[in-house]
This record gives C-alpha cells, sequence and structure tokens, in this order.
C-alpha cells in the first residue's frame, strides 16, 4: 500500500482524530488563556506574587509533559479531562509572564499621565494597560497555543484521543505509515498556527 | 607621514562617490582634524587608512609605502585606534583591553605588564586600582582614558581617532581635550582625529580638513581656516557672520604677541600688583576680551603651562582680527 | 553564596530522587511492582537516560555550535537569515513528531532515539548562537579589526567569550527539554525512565508511575540550576 492509497483508505479517520485534536487544543486554550490573562494581571499588583507565581509556571515547564499528564492519571483517571487539565498547566508560563512583563514595561509617564487626567484604576487598565500590552500578550498566547498543540499529541498517550492516538499506536505496530501521518500532520498544524498567530501579532504590533 | 593620491570610494550600490578625489598629506608628529556634517565622507576617509575599508581607486601612502603592499594585520598593529565609546572589550579587564595589542605582537609577560602601568599613569589612571576594573565599572572619561591607553600600547607612531569625545558630557570633554593633548605633547604622534565639532577641531587640530560631500574644501591650519574660510560652507560652519563666535574660536595661544625673549622675566614681574589677568594659552580670544572689559585694560598677558608669561594679547589686534571676519 | 545555594538546591533535589525511590523499593504496593522496582533497575534507566540526554546534547553543541559560527561569517552571512527562518519553523515541530518522523526513517532504537533527541536540541543552540553574534556591537568587532588582531582572534577572543551568555542559555534550553522528551525513546527502544512510566501505565501502579514521572523532574531542575549558574559565572 503505497501513502496515497493509505490516506486515502483511512481518511475519515483521520479527519476525527485531526478535529478531535484541535477541539482538545481549542478548549484547552480558551481556559488558558483567560486564566493566564486574569493571574498575569492580578500578579502587577503584588510584588511578592509575582515571584511566586512566575516561579511556579517557570518549574511547572521543566516537568516533562509525558511526566506530568502521567502524574495526573493517579488523581484525574485518563481521558479528555486530564489532558485539558495538563494543557492549560502547561501554557500558563507563557501567557502569565507575557501578559505581566507586557503590563509592567510599560511607560510609568503614560500610567501617570493617565492618573493625573483623572482615570479610575479600573479604566487606566481598561483602556491604556491591556491595549499597550496587547502585543506582548498575543505573542505569549501564539507561543502557549503552539506548544498546547504538540503537547496535545502526547495527551493521546492518556486516552485524550488525537493525533497522538495515531503516533502511539503506529509505533506499537510498527506502521510507518501510521506514524508519519500523524507526526506530518500535526507538524504542519503547528507551522499554521505559528505562521497566523505570528501574522496576528505583527498586525497588532503596528 | 600619511599621502592620500587621487583616492574615491564608491560603496556598492551607491550613486555617489562616498569621498572623491581625496588628495592631501598629514605631517608626522601633527594631529590633522577630519571635520565635516555626517555622511561628509570623514569616518570613510579615516577608516581607509587603516584598511577598515578598501578603496575604489587611488594610493595611501604611509611612511613612504604605499599601504596596499603592507600586510593588513601588520598595518593595524602599528596603528592606534579609538572609537565613540572606545570599543573596550566589556568582557576583559581594564589591563586586558590593554594588553590586547602587545599580546598579538608577542610580547613578554613582563614588558606587557610594565607597560600597562606606565600607560595607566600617562593617562592618570592609578595602576593598582583600575588595572583590574571592567569597563562597566568606569565613566565615561575613565573608559575614554583607557581607550587612549590601549591605543597608545604597542607605541604606534599613527593614531586614528573617531569622535572619540563625542558622547562625553561639555565639561569632561574639554577636560579630556587638554588631557590629551598634554599627552601629545609628550608623544608626538602623528594623528588623524575624526569630529563634526568645528570648535574641536580648532582647539585640537595643527592641520583642519573641512569636508563635504565627500571632497576636501579647504585643507589649512585653524588660524588660516578662521582668517580665510575659502568656502561659503566654511564660513558657515566657523559661524560666519557671527563674530561672536569666532573669538570663541581663537586661541589665545595662536593670536598672542610674543613677548621678546628676556624681557618676559621682568615685565610681567613689575606689574606684578597691576590689575591685568594672565589667562592660558588655551584660553579663548573671548576670554581674553572678558578679561580687558573686567580690568579696563587693552590688553592681558598670557602665560604657558609652566605659569611663565609669555606673551600678551591686544585689544587693537583683536579688533581687527574679528573685523576681518566681516563684523556688520 | 550564590554556588553555596545553588549546591544545597541541587543535594536536596537528588534527596528527593533518592529517599522517593528508597520508599517505592521498600514498601511497594504489592509483588507485581516489587518485581518491576528494584535499586538496580532504576539506576540502570537512569543511567541510559543520562547517555540519551548527554550523547544527543553533546552532538547537538559540536554540530550547532560552529554552523552558527560559519554563518555568521562574511562567506555564508547571506544565509544566516534563511537558516533562521527554517529553524524557526523548525522548533515549532512538536518533540513527539520529530521522534515519530525519525522512527519512519531510521526504525526503532536507541540511536532513532539519539537522532530524534540531537535534531529537536540542534534548534534552541543554533538560533541562540546565531542570536548571539548578531546581537554583538559592531563596534566592538571593528575596533578588535581595527586594532589588528587576527579574524581567528577576533573570534576566539572576543566574539565568542561575548556571545557565550546566549550560547549557554540556548544549550540550557535545549539540555531542559532533553531531558523531558527523552521519556520518548522509550516508546522507540530507547530505554531511559520513560520504560518505568510505560510499565506503570500498562500494569495501572501509580507508584511505579510517580516514580518514573518524577525523576526526570528532578533531573531537570538539577540541570536547570546547574546551568543557571555556568550562564552567571560567563556573563561576568
Amino acid at each position: 500500500m503505497n501513502f496515497f492509497e493509505f490516506l486515502l483508505s483511512r481518511w475519515s479517520t483521520i479527519l476525527s482524530l485531526t478535529l478531535e485534536h484541535l477541539y482538545i487544543v481549542f478548549v484547552a486554550m480558551v481556559v488558558s488563556i483567560a486564566l493566564g490573562v486574569v493571574v498575569g494581571i492580578l500578579i502587577t499588583r503584588n510584588r511578592f506574587a509575582a515571584r511566586v507565581v512566575l516561579n511556579l509556571t517557570n518549574i511547572l515547564m521543566t516537568i516533562p509533559s509525558l511526566a506530568l499528564f502521567s502524574l495526573l492519571i493517579p488523581i484525574l483517571g485518563i481521558g479528555k479531562v486530564p489532558a485539558i487539565v495538563g494543557l492549560v498547566a502547561y501554557t500558563q508560563l507563557p501567557i502569565v509572564r507575557n501578559v505581566y512583563t507586557g503590563i509592567m514595561t510599560i511607560n510609568p509617564a503614560i500610567l501617570e499621565a493617565a492618573r493625573g487626567m483623572g482615570l479610575t484604576e479600573k479604566k487606566i487598565l481598561r483602556s491604556i494597560k491591556i491595549p499597550l500590552a496587547l502585543p506582548a500578550m498575543m505573542s505569549g498566547i501564539r507561543t502557549a497555543t503552539v506548544m498546547g498543540i504538540g503537547i496535545g499529541a502526547i495527551a493521546g498517550y492518556i486516552g485524550a484521543g488525537g493525533l497522538g492516538v495515531y503516533i502511539f499506536q503506529g509505533i506499537s505496530r510498527s506502521s510507518d505509515q501510521m506514524i508519519i501521518v500523524g507526526a506530518a500532520i500535526i507538524s504542519l498544524i503547528s507551522i499554521l498556527t505559528d505562521q497566523v498567530l505570528g501574522r496576528v501579532q505583527r498586525k497588532l504590533n503596528r | 607621514m600619511i599621502r592620500f593620491e587621487k583616492v574615491f570610494k564608491r560603496y556598492p550600490g551607491e550613486g555617489s562617490d562616498a569621498v572623491r578625489d581625496l588628495n592631501f598629506e598629514i605631517q608626522a608628529g601633527t594631529i590633522c582634524m577630519l571635520v565635516g556634517p555626517s555622511g561628509c565622507g570623514k569616518t570613510t576617509t579615516m577608516k581607509m587608512i587603516n584598511k577598515l575599508i578598501e578603496p575604489t581607486s587611488g594610493a595611501i601612502w604611509i611612511g613612504g609605502r604605499n599601504i596596499d603592499t603592507v600586510d593588513t594585520i601588520e598595518l593595524r598593529l602599528s596603528i592606534g585606534y579609538i572609537i565613540q565609546d572606545t570599543g573596550l572589550f566589556p568582557h576583559m579587564t581594564v589591563g586586558e583591553n590593554i594588553a590586547v595589542v602587545p599580546g598579538e605582537l608577542g610580547w613578554k609577560k613582563d614588558r606587557v605588564n610594565a607597560r600597562i602601568e606606565e600607560l595607566l599613569e600617562l593617562v592618570d589612571l592609578n595602576p593598582k586600582t583600575f588595572r583590574n576594573k571592567r569597563p562597566h565599572e568606569l565613566s565615561g572619561g575613565q573608559k575614554q582614558r583607557v581607550g587612549v591607553a590601549r591605543a597608545l600600547a604597542a607605541d604606534p607612531p599613527i593614531m586614528l581617532m573617531d569622535e572619540p569625545f563625542g558622547a562625553l558630557d561639555p565639561i569632561t570633554r574639554a577636560k579630556m581635550q587638554d588631557e590629551f593633548l598634554s599627552i601629545q605633547d609628550k608623544i608626538r604622534k602623528t594623528i588623524v582625529f575624526v569630529t563634526h565639532d568645528i570648535e574641536e577641531a580648532i582647539k585640537m587640530g595643527d592641520s583642519i580638513a573641512v569636508l563635504k560631500g565627500g571632497q576636501i574644501v579647504q585643507l589649512a591650519s585653524p588660524m588660516e581656516i578662521l582668517a580665510n574660510p575659502n568656502d561659503p560652507f566654511v564660513s558657515e560652519l566657523i559661524g560666519g557672520r557671527n563674530s561672536l563666535k569666532m573669538l570663541n574660536l581663537m586661541r589665545c595661544g595662536q593670536i598672542m604677541k610674543p613677548l621678546p625673549a628676556g624681557k618676559t622675566e621682568a615685565e610681567p614681574k613689575g606689574l606684578a600688583g597691576a590689575k591685568q589677568g594672565v589667562l592660558g594659552l588655551r584660553a579663548t580670544a573671548q576670554d581674553a576680551l572678558a578679561e580687558m572689559l573686567r580690568t579696563g585694560e587693552r590688553f592681558t598677558y598670557v602665560q604657558d603651562a609652566g605659569g611663565e608669561v609669555v606673551g600678551l594679547v591686544d585689544f587693537e589686534d583683536l579688533l581687527q582680527r574679528a573685523s576681518r571676519h566681516g563684523v556688520v | 553564596m550564590a554556588s553555596f545555594s545553588a549546591l544545597v538546591k541541587v543535594l536536596l533535589l537528588g534527596a528527593v530522587g533518592v529517599l522517593l525511590c528508597v520508599w517505592v523499593v521498600e514498601n511497594p504496593q504489592d509483588s507485581l511492582v516489587s518485581r518491576l522496582v528494584t535499586y538496580d533497575k532504576v539506576w540502570v534507566l537512569l543511567l541510559q537516560h543520562l547517555y540519551l540526554v548527554a550523547a544527543s546534547a553533546l552532538l547537538a553543541v559540536v554540530t550547532a555550535v560552529p554552523l552558527g559560527v560559519a554563518l555568521t561569517r562574511p562567506a555564508w552571512k547571506a544565509w544566516a537569515p534563511r537558516v533562521l527562518a527554517v529553524v524557526n519553523v523548525g522548533q515549532t515541530v512538536p518533540s513527539l513528531a520529530v521522534v515519530a518522523l525519525t522512527v519512519g526513517v531510521l526504525g526503532v532504537g536507541s540511536k532513532t532515539a539519539i537522532v530524534a533527541l540531537w535534531i529537536y536540541s540542534l534548534l534552541p543552540i543554533l538560533s541562540n548562537t546565531l542570536v548571539g553574534f548578531q546581537e554583538l556591537d559592531p563596534a566592538i568587532t571593528e575596533a578588535a579589526r581595527g586594532m589588528g588582531m587576527k579574524p581567528r582572534r577576533v573570534l576566539f577572543r572576543v566574539e565568542l567569550p561575548l556571545a557565550a551568555p546566549l550560547i549557554l542559555a540556548g544549550i540550557r534550553t535545549a539540555v531542559t527539554i532533553t531531558i523531558g522528551s527523552a521519556i520518548l525513546a522509550a516508546f522507540v527502544g530507547g530505554g531511559g525512565m520513560g520504560n518505568l512510566i510505560i510499565a506503570g501505565n500498562n500494569i495501572s501502579r501509580w507508584q511505579v508511575l510517580v516514580l518514573g514521572a518524577t525523576l526526570p523532574v528532578l533531573m531537570a531542575l538539577v540541570a536547570d540550576i546547574a546551568f543557571e549558574r555556568l550562564e552567571t559565572k560567563a556573563s561576568r
């Protein structure tokens, strides 16, 4: 069976695994971005909290993803839930850090001017801090999302479904075609997502 | 010592020459200032001397040798090089920075060490304190001194200086200029000095080449440039019809009438109680005028670095010099 | 003082690992675990894991750094932006995909694992080397050339020492990532701590799982601390 015959005969499985993969990553990223942005903004108010949170997310990043997922199994069992929890935990660092530095590096003169003009802190956050920190936030979201797609593949190992399943099955059945198709599609999705979000980021920068 | 012969430089992909038909000579032991606005070709001219930039055509001669025939590394090791932020290597100590060229030349360790101490003393930095410091621990002026020491390390006959004092505040800058001139009195190097500041050019230069659009519009001594600007561009640069600015560019040492030898001792000492002020050789004509206005006298004395009175600037002379340049 | 606290941290992390290991071996859940987890077996897997990481990281350093240096030399400079673009795209490819694609080409075995990990850790080192050289202040390298240093001396005495902190940061990223990714080697017959995780999942024994997952984390943290020390030393 050559490559194209393989693709043709399995296209419906491949498509549903791809969609499942995108679904997991999408849900995880929605939660992760919401959580990360809120945490990132909250820690700009307290230096100590910022240090604790940033160090914690930093340590979280060094934990190998397969290890993190495996550690979640005894607690949450297998399936999509531990996969999404793992993905959220994993993608926090780039988002939180970029939101935080994006806000902290705003020229203090701008904030002072806003305060001097009589804007409330709430208003300053909404109409000055967030818009000015947006490019940095977007860059963090881009890194996190691309990471999420890759780690989502590893989540296939703990029964979350997605394209990782194809790779792991391919390895255990020693089917090169399954392995390569799974890997190629994941790589393609990662690269495309990176390019698209990169374009969005550049637009925001302007 | 350094001679340019029909030198042209055009950068690839550019429509016009960066420098055009340069023909001039710099005498051994003198400071030649290259002055002009940015983009006039002064830095290009300088960097062709140590082959950081290759001329498109023409030849440059140093001490009778065409530099084309000299090995690039050998040439550069014989030329001291100082740039605006001094280009000190941030990962090396002051001592290591100074030791770079002697190291390339294969000097013995003892000799290098002795040289480092000698040079730090020459630029007025205490070797004990500064030798093991890193560049980021130094002030702007101190960095510049180390830059000078590093360039002098192997006692090169020629030094190239590219806006060396450009990043300093005005007070430190003036101090560094004075110190550098007194070092030059001792070492007598042939120096090519790039600046965009005409005041610096007049203060430091034995000769000044004014560049514009890649060509030398005037090459002359500072006094000659002040007295006879041969081009509207040069007049503009030195302040044109603004006689007060002109006075600020003239140095007492350049415009004074020397007192006859022998009389120098007696006369001014006899006047010790008089109200006349005594100015240094590097005081400006404006200082002299201010001094005359203060004392109400029509002249003021000039003394050398040793405190010995060597000449005087008188009012009539000053008036004449200023009016020659077209006071309204 | 800084090195002291780093040492304390490393010792503490090591102690956690040893204690965890002792606890699992001495108090196994059941006979299955006690047969699977012995001091010898854990030790062998640990060494395998270290070997995978060290071999691939070493390969990556000796290939990526010279390549990065070559791409900043005048003759090859024009290629740098293109290579950097390819590298950046390559870095978005997930580690599992890299491992999988390597299996597709080379089949299974520890060589495959090392090649995959090598490719994956090549990229951060190469991109950091390139950026490290490109970000050097051109005035400094020009000063070095203007003073008469030969190109080779400029490279070794000025450029490399100044780019070293960034290159080291690249190696640090590569090594920490590789320690984690080396777990995947177990799937392609490369051994290492991943074996414990797979076994733990297959027999559903959480003790084995926790041990297999925690040891690489501790290794990654130790490596991170060690490189942090090196970096502060290099940037001084």
